[in-house]
């Protein structure tokens, strides 16, 4: 079957060039990289230099590059790592559960949580960063960009203003690496987080910038790998793989890549709201990655359409998966005050860099008969019709 | 021959619901080496998790009905066979077309059949819209019942399957004509034993899984502290349903501590004794009485049935002698129905039957083919 992947908000495929580069390291270029001898030497060489591929595509110098095992990891790092009890944490209602769960995990140890909400747009207001600011405020993690729907938030002004407020400030970039440029300075912050897997590079990697002089907590015991942040042997060919993937994001915003994704993803979004009725773009309005459509079909089961579009060689998203692998209303769309049922037929269409034109047409062929069918047989769009 | 090389011989795109059971994962194993295209689903029905470890509720929530064992091993089998498979989450329409009535039913002193409820607005409802939008126009269940279309007559029927001890058509007597038109029972001609067989040559880890009994979400079997659990974390206390306790005779010899404790022909936890054996034979939820009796006075010769669906005829407009099934543990006893409202029907038995409950199910057979059936009131 014919099979089309427009889901890289959930993962993307290693490229081909990353693949090459990781290789060697899974055969010839075997040592520990802590280890004294040629083996060692070797790797080692192989990891700095992805430190500072790794550095180049965030701004700041290799040393502040902690390597991980992804995103999730980072996040809780930086949350758990930069914050003890009786300390007063802001996050925001949209964040990724890594996250949004470390921070409420925090309530355990005595620390307070507030949690913002978002606009309409699902954006986070700076002002209300502000009004949430106390004596004890000592993190703010708001994300860059967020997952369900790309919307970029204002993370410069919560930045200046979490300097002002001599407060820490902590960003995960997971969605935004690779798809919109990224400079810890002008963000003022503190910590970033990015994750390979979502830039073209393995899963399992990851990686946590900590700015210079910044103190933070280990969440490992163990040796004294990543200058005592992160113990344990390091994943050279992963760390390889997320060096070469942080190369060729930056090359990406130089070369055209990122301004023909963005076409993409505006042809998608642009026939899909014109060819089907009842279509409304999450996060319309506000500022977005250039890969991300997250729409929403008015009286249609996003589970549905996602299965059925699944059967049909399409693979996109909806929701968050449970661990039983059902799905669940995203707590994003919620949080951006869709009702629960909008929240459910809401889709999110994620652009990679392997996507073509050809993917979209596929895409945009397959979606008018699939949502029609669903309509069809709609209890909601039934009522809906007679009603009108 | 490998599960890859087996070639799709038929057009029709057939759902499967799969529990993670034995029965339903050979019915997609089944179906599945017959040729058809085959999608796995699992409906997510009651996150376990919800109450665990509140009101005295088991903290353990492993090995029962939507937990994430039953899931992974329905994934493994659609994986083992090579179908595509699905979890689609029902937790809403389960709780308030399943939950939300059998608390209700229980405070009202019934003692109410989840299972039915589950089957006529989840799996036979909820599912089969699902498979339809995804492209199944039918869906396949491991039930043990039988399913076929009567010329004759131009209508669907159902009907109860070669191994008896299996049989669950009594749980299935809600199923409209359109529903059952939609749906096929492959295990209808196979013995349990059989089922497993066929589970072991078609090579699935599962085949010796034993079956579950109890009511899926009612973690061991104890219903009241289940009430008790949902209510608290809806932030709703539980009713005052305490009363008395009067004999047949309209004497009061004692109190209890609520109608939902209780269910006809129940004879332990009374709370009072007397020199013979006492038996509930009757909740009056209105004024919160519970009469006991003795053992002669659980048997009565009449019930009456409302909410009917009739399956293998629209319409009963005679008296019309069949066998009838008041729970389902219990050998169907011929007597006579007829209309006596629009939605109500009269069941007079040959022999008075022991502890008829409403809440339960009346479901009527004319040999092995289920007429219809409804709720006991």
């Amino acid at each position: 079957m014919h099979r089309v992947y427009l889901d890289n908000n959930a993962t993307t495929p290693v490229l081909p060039e990353v693949f090459e580069a990781m290789r060697p390291y899974f055969g010839e270029h075997f040592g520990n990289a802590s280890s004294i001898h040629h083996h060692g030497q070797e790797t080692r060489a192989a990891v700095e230099s992805a430190r500072e591929s790794v550095a180049g595509l965030l701004g700041c110098t290799a040393s502040e590059v902690i390597f991980t095992s992804g995103g999730t990891e980072s996040d809780n790092l930086a949350i758990a790592g930069l914050v003890k009890a009786g300390d007063h944490v802001i996050t925001s209602g949209i964040e990724h559960h890594a996250v949004l769960h470390a921070a409420k995990n925090l309530e355990q140890i005595g620390c307070e949580v507030t949690v913002l909400p978002a606009d309409g747009r699902g954006l986070v207001d700076p002002d209300d960063v502000k009004r949430g600011l106390r004596p004890a405020t000592k993190l703010i993690t708001v994300m860059m960009a967020n997952n369900e729907t790309g919307v970029l938030q204002p993370v410069e002004e919560i930045g200046k203003l979490a300097a002002e407020a001599e407060v820490l400030f902590h960003t995960d970039a997971v969605q935004a690496a690779g798809k919109v440029p990224i400079d810890v300075k002008r963000m003022h912050c503190h910590a970033l987080s990015i994750s390979g897997h979502k830039l073209h590079g393995p899963q399992g990697t990851g990686a946590l910038f900590l700015k210079k002089g910044t103190q933070l907590q280990p969440l490992f015991h163990g040796g004294r790998h990543e200058r005592s942040r992160r113990a344990g042997t390091e994943n050279v060919p992963g760390i390889v793989g997320l060096g070469k993937a942080a190369k060729l994001a930056s090359e990406s915003f130089n070369n055209g890549a990122i301004e023909r994704l963005a076409a993409m993803r505006d042809r998608l979004q642009r026939v899909v709201l014109s060819c089907i009725e009842g279509t409304t773009v999450n996060g319309d309005g506000a500022p977005r990655v250039p890969n991300t459509a997250n729409i929403r079909f008015d009286d249609i089961e996003g589970e549905s359409l996602v299965i059925a579009l699944d059967l049909k060689g399409l693979a996109v998203s909806t929701g968050a998966a449970c661990s039983s692998g059902a799905i669940e209303p995203s707590h994003v769309l919620i949080a951006m005050g869709l009702r629960p049922e909008q929240a459910r037929a809401s889709i999110r269409f994620s652009l990679g860099k392997q996507t073509t034109e050809e993917d979209i047409d596929f895409a945009i062929q397959l979606l008018p008969e699939t949502v029609a069918r669903l309509r069809e047989l709609s209890p909601a769009y039934k009522k809906q019709t007679i009603s009108t | 021959m490998p599960w890859s090389e087996i070639p799709k011989l038929t057009t029709e795109t057939i759902a499967v619901a799969m529990s993670g059971g034995v029965d339903s994962s050979t019915v997609a194993a089944m179906l599945r080496a017959e040729g058809h295209s085959v999608i796995g689903l699992t409906m997510q029905l009651w996150n376990q998790r919800r109450l665990a470890g509140r009101d005295g509720m088991p903290e353990s929530v492993q090995g029962r009905c939507c937990s994430l064992d039953d899931v992974y091993d329905a994934r493994r089998v659609a994986q083992h066979i090579g179908i595509p498979y699905y979890v689609v989450n029902h937790e809403e329409t389960f709780e308030r077309d399943v939950i939300r009535p059998f608390i209700s039913e229980y405070l009202s002193g019934r003692t109410p059949i989840p299972c039915s409820l589950c089957n006529n607005h989840l799996k036979f409802e909820q599912l089969q819209l699902v498979a339809r939008q995804i492209g199944a126009e039918r869906v396949a269940t491991g039930h043990y019942a039988r399913v076929a279309f009567d010329a004759n007559r131009q209508r669907w029927f159902l009907k109860r399957p070669a191994d008896h001890c299996k049989d669950q058509t009594y749980f299935l007597f809600g199923l409209t004509q359109e529903q059952l038109s939609r749906t096929l029972f492959p295990l209808g001609d196979m013995t349990k034993p059989e089922v497993r067989e066929c589970a072991r040559r078609h090579g699935l880890a599962l085949a010796e899984k034993p079956d579950s009994q109890e009511i899926c979400f009612v973690p061991g079997g104890d219903y009241k502290r289940f009430i008790d659990a949902y209510l608290a974390e809806q932030g709703e206390s539980l009713p005052d349903t305490a009363g008395e306790l009067v004999t047949t005779n309209g004497e009061v010899i004692g109190e209890h501590a609520g109608v939902h404790n209780f269910t006809v022909g129940q004879r332990k936890g009374l709370g009072v004794a007397t020199g013979s054996p006492l038996y509930v034979i009757q909740i009056s939820g209105a004024d919160k009485q519970v009469v006991v009796g003795n053992d002669e006075h659980l048997y009565s010769r009449t019930l009456r049935a409302r909410r009917v669906n009739l399956i293998s005829l629209a319409a009963i407009r005679e008296p019309m002698r069949v066998s009838v099934k008041i729970r389902h543990r219990h050998e169907p006893a011929p007597a006579i129905i007829e209309n006596t409202d629009e939605d109500e029907i009269l069941v007079t038995f040959d022999q008075p039957q022991r502890a008829i409950t409403p809440g339960q199910a009346a479901v009527f057979y004319d040999g092995d083919i289920v007429v219809g059936g409804g709720w006991i009131s």
